[in-house]
């Protein structure tokens, strides 16, 4: 009763506060501006706040908040268009929403797929800002709960949705979410800072793959360069089918799972530490778990849709609590939140401990004005998903060049070197080649994402834990086995053994038919050799370094795997699953261009980039494509060409961004964008 | 590609000394470069998250406004290699390419690895020119049980504990605390990995850590709660510098000891010898003069007055004081010859220092630099 005499006051206040019109409107106008750069894969809410720091200073506090919420709340709301539409995750919120959501497309039902999505995170920011509003003046306690050994169980339970998620060849999941993780331990350890399969020679993997670049490898590439292949629009059939509106009955249809994801994703967004990473993937698990028929996972089931995007903007909330009341981000855009909130005003808001006694009106202000910048978001954007929805109908070869430009400028962004690019391709064919002999790449990214996590808090775990039974065994006991991690190890437990039981029928990636023995045979050794070199890698750390245990715990494990998948190779005949190869039968085999021709387009793209610098090499590669590729007429390709390139410059210019320099750029001093 | 490195370096330092011998006969007489319609870069080798983006977008604005021209002022991010890799970057920039559209801030981290001669550092601060730096203090906390077994600044009660520590690495800014604990004779083990000094506070307060220490901002915006709470209790501030060099307390915290205090009230800690003076050496590089701006080789000397007569300006706003101290804590902001003597101390550390902390690295954790 206590509390609800101190939150109801300030519950009054903080709608008083948000219902100004002048606070309304800079709420949708931040909204717009974060739809409209969400949209970029890649660039999402840190781009984005960046912008309007230079304008909070001194700012009237509850303005700047609306415009900044209204623009970091959409941002998952409007990944969803890169996701579902091309097929590209735009951010760690929505790689879950493209295993369904492009198959959906890819059926013409694209408008059903981004309404569902919408309804559903709409409804799942509702549902987190009721939830908030009540628990955070519980929070505190609740969360502190959460400690080291709890974190390290959270990180294994997401790690477990790898059985959902393996294939049909269980091993062949498990080395691939293996790999991935091994793929994230690159770079300098974060223990003792020894290195991981890189060397100050080569700085650019000391500081590790970033996750934009690795999941528009991933899924992004292997995705647009088949579809470029089968020259043809990313719908198949020409009419598009299922409008918004059938999307939002399919959201109500399944309104109780969209519940549940929802709670799924406060829940894990309140933990600090492990942010959005892992909450996308639960929830689609959670959704596979509880639907009776399973088969159309991976195809396109609406389910699979509705349950992550349920949860990412659930989790934008629930991820508020470490923001606001320990001063800890959740995730990178909350960080310059909090750095904001500091100039605004006369810099009387402080986050921390502190915000609830001093500060609870704006805190229930913040919590509420997401809700509100989700509602308007989402309205927007459903108004918008059957216009944008017939981008799926458009030739793919005229959509395929921008689509290369912005992954390739996303992909920049994260390290401004031109050595994203490069890793960017690397990852891409690995990506593709995983696709062609079926290794599930949803098991690849959950390894990368949870990667770093999982040998940081299971090396933090060990170490205090033995401090702790140096202390007494019992209170090591204590520490490790507490009630939370019981729960969490059943749970795991149990999710992995119905998991492996069902994941025969979950396709994530389509059924593929099996070839000959070579092509698959080949990869599964040039994957062992990686292991292995990583595994030798990882040994060759000075023994009481930390920072060898984890991957070579990991390449063990994996090695492990291929052996047992190589016996199995070499004993089965070639119609085994486990020669799984898209070549051979189906829509790749059909396709009109090969592989190679395809792959070299962007492979020049990148050539080009190292002589010339981005710009000059994207006016030469848009125009080459469009004219040779696409067969448009000179006038045509030029045109497309300078509105693709004065679009890039526009928004690089917006957003003071600078492109990749090449060769050419060492020797000449040239103006920008040409720099 | 060294080739075209150097080909490049030439061909730039020719054209900076011409133009610099044409920039002091241009600007003669003037008094400082107009900078109006111009765009300045500030580049912060960190990531948009961290606290010198913080302190950076403090002074953006401020210091737009105070620059002949009011120019725009644009923070640039650049990570990379733990502040490296911008600091590199920003080490082949030459004054007569940028005329003064481009400034550096750097940190305690950029100033660590040169500071132990990190391999991966191609930077040398000889070359640049400081135009304002800024200091931070520290703030070490134990949780009340640990506290109550201190004597009054006597710490020697606590050496028979163990104590745990979420650390971010022991060639970081950690490097302080840890040293100073050791000296204490504590039995500190650093759990590493940890993203943030608030990462720390929050082991600290889920009790898995029981010693930890924030910088001045942080303590008082996250610590200084749970104090009020009782759940924490502040054991010592590293303290600050007087103009004459000497340690003394911290004037954001005037109550608190400082670890020189404690180190003098404790058996076996000594305030002077080579592990004092390393720890003095890397508190200060670390503290007092955390965060610098600097032009870049070769600037004018009429580009540096006129930056320095900037800062100067926002350091005498009416306001600066109400609006520095939520933002900033109540520490110097140091201009002119000021900054130039925070500058020296804290990248001219003795070698005899450097020795003994790389080999301390070494020895305690492990950590080879080379």
């Amino acid at each position: 009763m206590d509390i609800l005499a101190t939150a109801l006051p300030a519950l009054g206040q903080a709608w008083a506060l948000i219902l100004q019109p002048v606070v309304l409107g800079y709420l949708v106008l931040g909204v717009v501006m974060g739809l409209c750069i969400g949209v970029f894969p890649g660039l999402g809410g840190i781009a984005g706040l960046s912008l309007l720091l230079p304008f909070m200073f001194g700012m009237d506090p509850i303005l700047g908040l609306a415009l900044m919420i209204g623009m970091v709340a959409v941002v998952p709301t409007s990944d969803t268009f890169a996701s579902v539409l091309m097929g590209i995750p735009g951010s760690s919120a929505s790689q879950a929403t493209v295993l369904d959501g492009f198959p959906l497309a890819k059926k013409g039902q694209a408008a059903r797929a981004l309404s569902a999505a919408f309804a559903s995170s709409l409804f799942g920011g509702l549902v987190g800002a009721s939830f908030l509003t009540i628990f955070i003046l519980i929070a505190r306690p609740i969360v502190l709960e959460f400690r080291t050994p709890e974190l390290l169980m959270i990180t294994i339970f997401g790690l477990s949705m790898v059985g959902i998620l393996a294939g049909r060849v269980a091993i062949k999941g498990l080395v691939a979410a293996g790999l991935g993780m091994l793929i994230g331990t690159i770079g300098e350890g974060a223990s003792s800072g020894d290195l991981r399969m890189s060397s100050y020679d080569y700085p650019y993997l000391t500081d590790g793959l970033k996750l934009v670049i690795v999941g528009l490898g991933i899924f992004a590439i292997p995705e647009i360069i088949s579809l470029l292949r089968q020259d043809r629009a990313i719908a198949k059939e020409q009419s598009l089918g299922g409008g918004w509106l059938d999307g939002v009955r399919d959201w109500f249809a399944n309104i109780w799972l969209s519940v549940r994801c929802s709670i799924i994703g406060v829940v894990v967004g309140v933990i600090p530490g492990l942010g959005g990473s892992v909450v996308d993937w639960i929830a689609y698990g959670h959704s596979v778990q509880s639907t009776k028929d399973k088969s159309n996972f991976g195809k396109g089931e609406v389910r699979g849709v509705i349950g992550p995007e349920s949860s990412n903007n659930a989790k934008e909330g629930g991820g508020l609590v470490p923001t606001l009341l320990f001063g800890i981000p959740g995730s990178g855009s909350m960080a310059i939140f909090i750095g904001a909130i500091a100039l605004l005003g006369s810099g009387q808001i402080e986050v921390g401990p502190a915000v609830l006694k001093n500060n609870l009106d704006i805190t229930y202000s913040i919590v509420w004005l997401l809700a509100l910048a989700n509602v308007v978001g989402t309205i927007i954007c459903i108004a918008a998903s059957n216009g944008i929805a017939k981008l799926t109908t458009i030739r793919f070869a005229l959509l395929a060049p921008f689509l290369f430009m912005i992954i390739s400028f996303a992909a920049f962004q994260s390290g401004q070197n031109l050595m994203d690019l490069v890793a960017l391709f690397a990852i891409g064919f690995l990506g593709i080649l995983m696709r062609r002999f079926d290794w599930s790449r949803p098991a690849f990214l959950i390894g990368f994402v949870l990667s770093n996590p999982a040998e940081t808090y299971a090396n933090q775990a060990l170490q205090i834990a033995q401090s702790r039974f140096r202390r007494s065994m019992e209170e090591g006991l204590d520490y490790i086995f507490s009630p939370i991690v019981i729960v969490l190890i059943i749970i795991t437990v149990l999710s992995v053994v119905i998991g492996l039981r069902q994941s025969k029928n979950i396709m994530a990636e389509g059924d593929v038919q099996s070839g000959s023995k070579r092509a698959p045979f080949l990869f599964l050794i040039a994957i062992t050799a990686y292991i292995a070199y990583a595994l030798y890698d990882a040994a060759s750390i000075p023994s009481f370094s930390r920072d060898r245990t984890f991957p070579m715990f990991v390449a063990g494990v994996c090695l492990a795997g291929c052996v047992i998948l190589i016996i199995r190779m070499m004993l089965r005949p070639e119609t085994d699953t486990i020669f799984a190869d898209r070549e051979s039968d189906g829509e790749d085999a059909d396709a009109t261009h090969g592989l190679w021709p395809t792959l070299a387009w962007f492979a020049a793209l990148l050539v080009l980039t190292s002589l010339l610098g981005f710009i000059l090499a994207l006016a030469l590669f848009l125009f080459a494509f469009l004219k040779i590729r696409a067969g448009l007429s000179n006038a045509m390709a030029a045109a497309y060409t300078t509105a693709g390139i004065a679009f890039m410059c526009l928004m690089a210019g917006l957003l003071n961004r600078d492109f990749p320099p090449g060769l050419l750029q060492g020797y000449a001093d040239l103006p920008w964008p040409l720099t | 590609m060294s080739t075209i490195k150097t080909t490049r370096r030439v061909a730039c330092s020719l054209v900076a000394a011409a133009a610099a011998t044409f920039a002091v006969q241009a600007n003669a007489d003037g008094h400082g470069i107009d900078l109006q319609g111009k765009t300045v870069e500030w580049i912060i080798p960190f990531s948009e998250t961290g606290g010198s983006a913080k302190w950076a977008n403090f002074y953006a604005p401020l210091l737009s406004e105070a620059l002949p021209g009011q120019p725009t002022v644009v923070v640039k991010f650049m990570p990379g290699a733990g502040s490296t890799k911008g600091a590199n970057f920003f080490q082949e920039q030459q004054y007569a390419d940028s005329e003064g559209t481009l400034i550096f801030g750097s940190s305690g981290s950029t100033q660590f690895p040169f500071l132990l001669d990190d391999p991966r550092v191609k930077y040398n601060y000889a070359d640049w020119n400081v135009v304002l730096a800024s200091g931070t203090g520290g703030v070490a906390y134990l949780p009340p049980d640990m506290a109550a077994k201190m004597d009054g600044l006597d710490a020697s009660g606590l050496q028979g504990e163990d104590f745990i520590y979420g650390s971010q690495g022991a060639t970081r800014l950690d490097l302080v605390p840890l040293l100073a604990w050791e000296m204490l004779g504590l039995q500190v083990e650093p759990v590493f990995g940890i993203k943030g000094r608030g990462d720390g506070r929050l082991m600290f307060e889920r009790g898995e850590a029981n010693i930890d220490y924030q910088t001045s901002s942080g303590y008082l915006s996250g610590v200084a709660p749970l104090v009020e709470a009782g759940t924490a209790v502040p054991m010592m501030s590293w303290g600050a510098l007087d103009a004459d060099g000497n340690i003394v307390r911290d004037p954001t915290f005037p109550d608190m000891p400082t670890f020189k205090e404690v180190c003098e009230a404790t058996d076996g800690c000594e305030t002077s010898g080579t592990q004092w003076d390393a720890w003095k050496a890397f508190f200060i590089a670390g503290f007092p003069a955390q965060k610098m701006v600097f032009l870049p080789n070769g600037a004018s000397a009429d580009a540096i007055a006129t930056y320095t007569q900037a800062f100067e300006a926002v350091k005498a706003r009416a306001d600066f004081a109400d609006i520095s101290s939520k933002r900033l804590g109540k520490y110097p902001q140091m201009t002119g010859a000021e900054a130039q003597g925070a500058l020296e101390s804290g990248t001219n550390v003795p070698q005899e220092a450097k020795d003994f902390v790389v080999g301390w690295l070494e020895e305690r954790y492990g950590v080879t630099l080379n």
